[in-house]
């Protein structure tokens, strides 16, 4: 069936093709059939791409080999759901994946917005151009229909991906990655159409917010991947590949707080443009980066089919873009101005300065080595400490204005006001802090800062809601419960937006904890049966090894009793698999989640000599670090409260804009 | 192959006849113009913005002021403004008004 993906692909291609064509055309020339010609031509692609996706999804399922793609990532052996999860596991996959996605958000992000149909007229092209390259690559530089004779048996996974996280880990991330197009594409319809106002704006403040979403959970469950399989011990390396995720986050962090000053005052509106195109870019940016080979060497990049593509797609984008926020600056100008350096805009573009620096030093981060290594043939790495200092340079304020945000008026807040609403926070931060060093766990500056600064943020946040909750219960006369219902009903993405929050401060605290205050112990002399060895408080003692054999590895595993203060408390089994298809063995960690500090006891098998029965056994002690997987969940929470439909809001916005579809001809 | 290849045909067809059908519903329409908001829809929409804008900022400076966050002093400094701002949206808002397609000169909060 490999034809009818290939066709299936094509036909993908031709009607992407002739959105762009008919779209520009239609939107150009006010033609109203062609235009709707054209938003169908996006309808279809969708379904096309569809079938090329189920194509695959069979061939996957039932490990046809006559299918190059299936043969090179999969074997008889791998259980079904990985077999089905290398559909992103290589790159044709992960293209088509992009495509499908991409199609798939166009298609309802048109029809959605089908009665803004002078604003959508040029929408269309220009998620057809992005779709088209796609489509382009899947057609004619790397198609996952290339068939050859079948062999005996897959070439298999790399045991790494053999993880149920990759499941999830990689659609949610192209879910943010592909996403965060749509907010573009209404970006530059606004300005294609000279539709400067609001609408566009108001058309995708949910598809950033999902977007956003998903790439911050993909984030965190690629770092819980990292985590529990990778077996180093830690979740985040500063990896290109991770980087590529991390940065059109935070240009989408950015965006999400931006727009709300263009909302609230008219300003910004250069700005908005700038920080949407860039979130765009970083996201094709992070494909290039993942699937061109560019990360392991400038030399795998030259010698595969896609990074010159990726590369001239990226400037030429970014060539349309500067044009297109430059041509049209006259109708971005802002009608009001900031009126105080003390005001909550204020701070929100301190927060926005912050964040783009740090995404910029992270892109500099990952250009530098791959620079100088195409301009001057040296090998250059950056690592830890860089990535560290700038994190520690912009993160730490930015965890703080995070508290000082909301505890600022809009507009200009005097000083009196300030001290009165600071009082609180500060006193918070400056127990916590002297607490600290009272215990002694000031040794690590970074580490007392995040948790003083922590203590301000979180004494905001729940301040914020107190003082609002009783604010509701003055005006409505209503219980507490109710009072704080309603205040989270009415302004759903505030108080979302603090719950997001404290997700952050949870992330923030997790990783403080986990790096600044983590305990290791580097196996120097291995163990023997019986023998014991000690970290930050609990008594690990080797029992002994067995190994069985699983569906598709060999896995060999230790037996280590975990004690503390005399009582046992766990036994732990870190070991090694062996895949003979795949001929690569892997690291299987074995961890104790201790609920008393909400930390883990981290074990890695690091050497194992079954005929001696001999271990080298790496042991983490990391305080706190399961605050980071909560963070996930508190973030989920905090972004569905905040995207969660307000009919009233709904009502008032269709009011707003209806007139204008009407007199558009709607 | 020739199965896939029909498939594909199909495909094909199904995809060309959803992009047509703007045409074939219309062959002949009387008006294939793609409207677009003229410059009174534009004044209009961006005197609803200002409006909603101002009337907005009056509701979160009422909340901030109960909360605590805007003393009373900056918050008689910052209300007359607002509700200038919001009046003179909703009068170029009235219809006699709008006919004259007024400029807008409405600055938000001075």
């Amino acid at each position: 069936m490999a034809e009818l993906g290939r066709a299936a692909l094509l036909v993908t291609f031709g009607l992407v093709v002739y959105a762009l064509v008919a779209g520009s055309l239609a939107a150009w020339r006010r033609r109203r059939r062609l235009a709707l010609s054209a938003q169908n031509a996006l309808l279809a692609a969708f379904g096309s791409t569809l079938v090329a996706a189920v194509v695959l999804l069979v061939a996957l399922a039932r490990r046809d080999f006559t299918f190059q793609y299936v043969a090179q990532h999969t074997s008889r052996s791998l259980p079904l759901g990985y077999a089905l999860s290398a559909f992103w596991g290589g790159q044709e996959g992960s293209l088509l994946l992009w495509l499908l996605v991409l199609s798939g958000y166009s298609a309802l992000a048109v029809w959605l917005n089908r009665r803004a149909r002078d604003l959508v007229a040029w929408v269309v092209p220009v998620l057809a151009l992005v779709a088209g390259f796609f489509a382009f690559m899947l057609c004619f530089v790397s198609s996952p229909f290339v068939v050859a004779p079948a062999p005996g048996d897959g070439a298999g996974m790399v045991p790494s991906l053999q993880n149920p996280y990759m499941l999830a880990h990689p659609p949610m991330l192209y879910l943010g990655y592909v996403g965060l197009t749509i907010p573009f594409a209404f970006g530059m319809g606004a300005l294609l159409s000279r539709q400067t106002d609001e609408r566009w704006i108001v058309a995708t403040r949910r598809w950033t917010l999902a977007a956003w979403t998903f790439l911050g959970v993909g984030q965190l469950l690629g770092a819980h991947w990292a985590y529990v399989e990778i077996g180093w011990g830690g979740y985040y390396a500063w990896d290109p590949v991770e980087n590529a995720a991390l940065m059109p986050w935070l240009a989408a962090t950015a965006f999400l707080h931006s727009v709300m000053i263009q909302e609230k005052r008219g300003m910004l509106k250069v700005w908005n443009m700038v920080l949407v195109s860039l979130a765009f870019l970083l996201s094709i940016f992070g494909t290039f980066l993942t699937r061109s080979g560019v990360v392991n060497s400038i030399h795998a990049f030259s010698e595969s089919p896609l990074g010159g593509w990726f590369l001239g797609f990226i400037a030429l984008m970014t060539v349309l873009t500067v044009a297109l926020i430059y041509i049209r600056l006259p109708l971005l100008k802002a009608r009001t101005k900031l009126e105080s350096l003390v005001s909550r805009e204020a701070t929100f573009l301190y927060n926005n300065l912050l964040l783009v620096a740090l995404c910029l030093t992270i892109l500099w981060g990952v250009m530098y080595p791959l620079l100088t290594q195409a301009l001057r043939g040296e090998t250059r790495s950056v690592s830890k400490p860089y990535y560290d200092f700038f994190l520690h340079t912009f993160g730490l304020p930015l965890l703080l204005l995070m508290g000082i945000g909301p505890l600022v008026a809009w507009r200009r807040a005097s000083l009196r006001a300030l001290g009165k609403t600071f009082l609180v926070p500060l006193l918070a931060a400056v127990v916590t802090g002297v607490a600290l060093i009272g215990a002694g766990l000031g040794g690590s500056t970074p580490g007392l800062l995040t948790y003083t600064f922590s203590a301000f943020v979180a004494a905001s946040i729940v301040l914020e809601f107190w003082r609002g909750t009783n604010a509701r219960r003055a005006i409505a006369g209503e219980s507490y419960p109710r009072a704080f219902t309603s205040l989270v009903a009415r302004n759903r993405r505030r108080y979302g937006g603090y719950v997001v929050h404290a997700a952050v401060l949870l992330l923030a605290i997790g990783i403080a904890g986990s790096s600044a205050y983590q305990t290791v112990r580097e196996p120097v002399h291995g163990l023997r049966p019986g023998q014991s060895m000690e970290i930050a408080g609990y008594t690990l003692t080797y029992r002994g090894l067995a190994t069985r054999q699983e569906e598709n590895a060999q896995a060999t595993r230790a037996t280590v009793d975990v004690s503390r203060g005399g009582s046992h408390v766990t036994t732990l089994h870190p070991g090694k698999n062996w895949y003979p298809v795949e001929q690569q063995t892997s690291n299987e960690v074995s961890i104790y989640h201790d609920p008393r500090n909400l930390g883990d006891v981290f074990t890695i098998a690091d050497q194992i000599d079954p005929k001696s029965q001999t271990l080298f056994l790496k042991v983490l002690v990391k305080p706190l670090v399961n605050l980071i997987w909560v963070a996930g969940f508190v973030f989920v929470l905090g972004s569905v409260i905040a995207m969660w439909p307000d009919a009233v809001e709904q009502r008032r916005l269709a009011e707003r804009y209806a007139p204008a579809a009407v007199s558009a001809g709607l | 192959m020739t199965l896939a290849l029909v498939l594909g045909a199909v495909l094909a067809v199904l995809a060309v006849l959803l992009v047509a059908r703007p045409f074939l519903r219309e062959p002949a329409p009387a008006d294939d113009r793609l409207a677009e908001p003229g410059e009174l829809d534009r004044r209009r929409l961006e005197l609803v913005e200002e409006r909603d804008r101002a009337l907005a900022a009056l509701k979160e400076l009422e909340f901030d002021h109960r909360t605590g966050k805007v003393s009373d002093d900056d918050y008689r400094a910052l209300v007359g403004p607002l509700r200038r701002a919001a009046a003179e949206a909703l009068r170029a808002l009235e219809p006699r008004a709008q006919a004259r397609v007024p400029e807008p000169t409405t600055r938000i909060g001075g």
